[in-house]
């Protein structure tokens, strides 16, 4: 009888311990994830956590203090270079690991190792993209620049150091609720990290949506629907500037009207690609000490960008003899990103210019291995990418390379979509060889605006607008970056893949990089709109947004006396600009005879709207609701037939065209036989938008705050990792360009006075442990406009209050 | 007092045995105990059980409570699909206790007689 019991008791404690230290039979293996000595238990951080330590390392050339203020921000200083990237890899390694590695893995077409088969697709989009093709091309540039490569194998070693000193229980938490453990960093994850920047700010095309709008439309719609040129830009360098005759004139190839140009023929089948969000809102700009209180120049960036958390950002200060750089870095890559140092500061916003383009390749067979090409057949070279796939067996693609670039699309993958049996092959800045990193190394070392302009000339993909203020009082702007000198129109749609006359013909040379430097309105300025007036001899593609950067020109420009207050309330203006157009011609068209009581009240409230997009207010919803409905009116009847995946006219576009002529083509329905009018559609959707507003205030979402419904995302999309429903101001055509999941995710305030005032905030936290009193601390102050102020900390400071703990590195 | 230094000692090898090998160790711990100290078989799970229980309960409040629940509550959210740390804590300290439990009954019947001769 015994026996049985402890055959049963013992299958019972076996079994017991099986299930819960596997996926086998419940979702998650309980007993190891909730085991308070190796479990997640152990990612409950202490408040009270002591971060101090002594450590010792044998890559170390010398000594390195660590001073952690009460932010938990580290103030690096060390006595060699390589030893403060050692350190900063160190530091990423230890409060940020998971999220470097994820997004590594997320960049090299790997996520499927790790959450199996659903993330196959992406990661095959992703390698066939080029992306690690493209890393490797710049590894080996950043690899032939000896300082670049030192700092790159010290960072490296420092992350690798923590990585080794972790144990089971020392896991960051997501590694245990997914159940992988970390790899090794090499320098190739540092490239493939700046090559996830690069997919993240130069997706800045629609060729396929715009295909398939030109084959659909004729020319004349076309032309209507998309302008190259919009009357209310302010372009970043001002109107009336002289640009030099070009040195690359591309030549339009010979029937590109017939062949490429073609309007209103058949409509092909396209594939939808995987795009970063094309979200804007990224602002910088610099005043000179003439327009400032104190005399000094200010310098602001506030790069807008998906927020997540852990942040993409890391703040921290670098101190070695030479420089002091402070500033927010990129757990992934050394160096700091956007900061300043003793001399200067610098920041950046998204030049969003088209620099990838895709041509239809004819293959000879399924082999892929000759592709048509100037009347012959030539040869791709192909590349055969293996996937593990987690629970899965190995999966192994071929991917053919031309000579544009890897064929994304063909037979064996057309993203989500059928290709209608076509190939199209990419062609991406971003594939060629670049150092990206020197540019931030020699800014952080920038002592004045010669070493700026050697810096930036490092800048390839993705172009930016880089900003620059330095204490002797100069100030700049360069639209800087890599980029393809165009014919007009070339690279608008999908090109013929068979003739060289449409291949890029040449880059826009360095020295045509339209800029700023001191310029005699006293400040520069720019808001990811079109950099140049039609005047440049280039032709740039056509969609920019326009309002937030007319709205800051024309604020910078009356602006006298500035303070540093004065630049965190424009940092944080709400007014949405493009509302203080469209409104009035809204009011102007909707007949209030029409409307019933209900509908006049909102009606007023629009009316007395002071175009602020404020949390607390209900007319921005009922503006952007009424707008969209608007948009909505006037195009879909127009669209009804049109390929799924058709470009969209722009956001300004309708709003210019009435401004222009109140008859614009499109607002006629064309499924009707009544023409019309600008007030029919006008009225019709203002009724809607107060019939839905009426709804939405009965279930309390109608104020603006509420119904934006702002959060900041865990980057496994975890809402109990995650910040949810902040509440909070400003509109994608503010200053403050918040949305729901996309905003500033760095604002910065720089006074460059002989000592440096300078503020600065993020939404996050230093530490990305769930578990941290750190993960999350900023959200609520920069949920409220509140700024921190940024300690260029010295030496001499150590013994300062706000220092609480330190950690000192030594050789062994 | 068997059933005491039963509780405590399991309690302790458990703790050490987690130190270095998986949390599964607890299970050996708690049957090598249960082996070595007679007990009556009904004694000898609950001896496992309130050991682990009290062990897994007291480790998780201590580090939840310096950690003033930031995780608790996430994680409970996550696992239990409610906000409430302790119920967190109490699910931990019951897994604990049913694996102890089980094993210390195991050690107990690998004994001929369940009382000390």
């Amino acid at each position: 009888m015994r026996f049985i019991f402890l055959f049963l008791s013992a299958t019972i404690t076996v079994a017991l311990c099986f299930v819960l230290d596997t996926k086998v039979v419940i979702p998650a293996p309980l007993g190891r994830l909730l085991s308070p000595q190796e479990g997640v238990w152990q990612n409950a951080e202490s408040v009270h956590e002591d971060y101090s330590a002594d450590l010792h390392f044998g890559n170390l050339q010398g000594k390195v203090d660590v001073y952690f203020d009460d932010r938990l921000v580290p103030h690096v200083f060390a006595e060699k270079e390589n030893d403060a990237y050692f350190v900063q890899g160190f530091l990423h390694a230890k409060f940020r690991l998971w999220q470097m590695e994820l997004q590594v893995l997320s960049a090299s077409g790997r996520a499927s190792e790790v959450v199996g088969e659903i993330a196959l697709s992406h990661d095959r989009e992703f390698r066939r993209l080029g992306m690690v093709y493209a890393a490797e091309n710049s590894l080996k540039e950043m690899e032939k620049d000896d300082s670049i490569k030192s700092a790159c194998d010290a960072y490296t070693s420092g992350v690798n150091a923590y990585i080794s000193t972790l144990t089971k229980s020392d896991l960051p938490l997501e590694y245990k609720l997914l159940g992988y453990v970390p790899e090794k960093w090499n320098n190739l994850k540092t490239a493939l990290f700046l090559k996830y920047m690069s997919f993240d700010l130069s997706g800045h095309e629609n060729d396929f949506e715009m295909t398939n709008a030109k084959n659909y439309f004729t020319k004349a719609d076309f032309d209507q629907l998309f302008p190259i040129f919009q009357d209310s830009l302010d372009p970043i360098i001002p109107k009336g500037t002289v640009f030099a005759y070009p040195k690359v004139i591309p030549v339009v190839p010979a029937f590109a009207d017939s062949i490429y140009s073609n309007f209103l023929h058949q409509t092909t089948e396209a594939a939808e690609i995987v795009k970063p969000d094309p979200s804007n809102g990224s602002n910088n700009w610099a005043i000179a000490s003439s327009k400032t209180r104190n005399g000094a120049p200010i310098l602001c960036s506030d790069p807008h960008l998906g927020l997540n958390l852990p942040s993409l950002w890391y703040e921290m200060q670098i101190s070695v003899p030479g420089y002091n750089a402070y500033g927010v870095s990129f757990p992934g890559s050394p160096n700091i990103i956007i900061g300043y140092n003793d001399s200067c500061s610098f920041g950046f916003t998204n030049g969003g210019r088209d620099v990838r383009d895709y041509y239809e390749v004819k293959f000879k067979d399924e082999t892929k291995s000759e592709y048509w090409f100037d009347s012959s057949w030539v040869k791709t070279t192909r590349r055969v990418e293996k996937y593990k796939i987690a629970g899965k067996p190995d999966f192994f693609d071929t991917v053919a390379y031309t000579i544009f670039g890897p064929v994304m699309y063909d037979h064996s993958f057309g993203g989500k979509y059928s290709l209608g049996g076509k190939n199209y092959a990419v062609k991406w800045t971003a594939h060629e060889s670049s150092n990206e990193l020197r540019l931030f190394y020699l800014l952080n070392r920038a002592k004045n605006y010669a070493d700026y302009l050697v810096a930036t000339k490092n800048l390839k993909t993705p172009g930016q607008n880089c900003v620059f203020a330095c204490k002797n009082g100069d100030i700049a702007m360069r639209t800087q970056g890599y980029f393809p000198a165009k014919w007009k129109g070339q690279g608008d749609f999908v090109m013929p893949g068979y003739d060289s006359a449409y291949l890029w013909q040449g880059m826009i040379p360095e020295d045509e990089t339209p800029f700023e430097f001191n310029p005699f309105r006293a400040f520069v300025s720019s808001a990811n709109q079109r950099p140049v007036d039609s005047t440049y001899p280039y032709y740039l593609g056509r969609e920019y947004p326009l309002a937030r950067g007319a709205f800051l020109n024309k604020s910078l420009a009356t602006m006298q006396d500035v303070t540093v207050q004065n630049m965190m309330d424009l940092q944080l203006s709400t007014v949405d600009y493009f509302a203080s157009m469209a409104v009035p011609v809204l009011l102007k068209n909707i007949n209030q005879e029409l409307l019933n009581s209900e509908e006049m009240i909102f009606y007023k409230k629009l009316q007395d709207w002071n175009y602020h997009d404020e949390a607390n207010s209900i007319v921005p919803t009922l503006y952007y609701i009424t707008w969209k409905s608007l948009t909505d009116t006037v195009f879909n009847d127009e669209y009804a037939n049109a390929p799924k995946y058709t470009q969209r006219p722009f956001e300004s576009t309708l709003l210019e065209a009435v401004l222009r002529d109140s008859s614009y083509k499109f607002i006629d329905n064309i499924t009707t036989n009544k023409k019309e009018s600008l007030q029919d559609v006008c009225i019709a959707s203002f009724k809607y938008a107060a019939s839905k507003c009426s709804k939405l205030q009965k279930d309390n979402l109608l104020l603006w705050g509420n119904y934006k419904d702002t959060k900041v995302s865990h980057l496994l999309r975890l809402p109990m990792f995650s910040k949810m429903h902040l509440f909070v101001s400003g509109g994608e055509n503010a200053i403050n360009a918040m949305k729901n999941d996309h905003g500033p995710s760095w604002r910065m305030v720089v006074s460059l006075t002989k000592n440096t005032e300078a503020y600065g905030i993020y939404p996050g936290g230093q530490s990305g442990n769930p578990g941290s009193k750190f993960y999350d601390n900023s959200i609520l102050d920069w949920a409220a406009g509140k700024y921190y102020k940024l300690w260029l900390m010295t030496q001499s400071e150590k013994q300062d209050s706000r220092i609480k703990w330190q950690m000192h590195f030594s050789t062994i | 007092m068997k059933f005491f230094s039963s509780v405590l000692l399991m309690a302790l090898l458990s703790f050490s045995a987690c130190l270095f090998m998986p949390w599964w160790s607890i299970a050996i711990a708690c049957f090598i105990v249960s082996l070595i100290i007679p007990q009556k078989r009904g004694w000898a799970f609950l001896s496992g059980f309130i050991s682990l229980f009290m062990l897994w309960f007291s480790l998780c409040f201590w580090i939840s409570k310096n950690n003033n629940h930031i995780l608790a509550h996430k994680i409970s959210l996550l696992i239990l699909k409610v906000d409430h740390p302790i119920a967190l804590i109490l699910f931990t300290a019951f897994i604990g206790a049913l694996v102890g439990g089980f094993a210390s009954l195991t050690g107990s019947l690998m004994r001929k007689s369940s009382v000390a001769n």
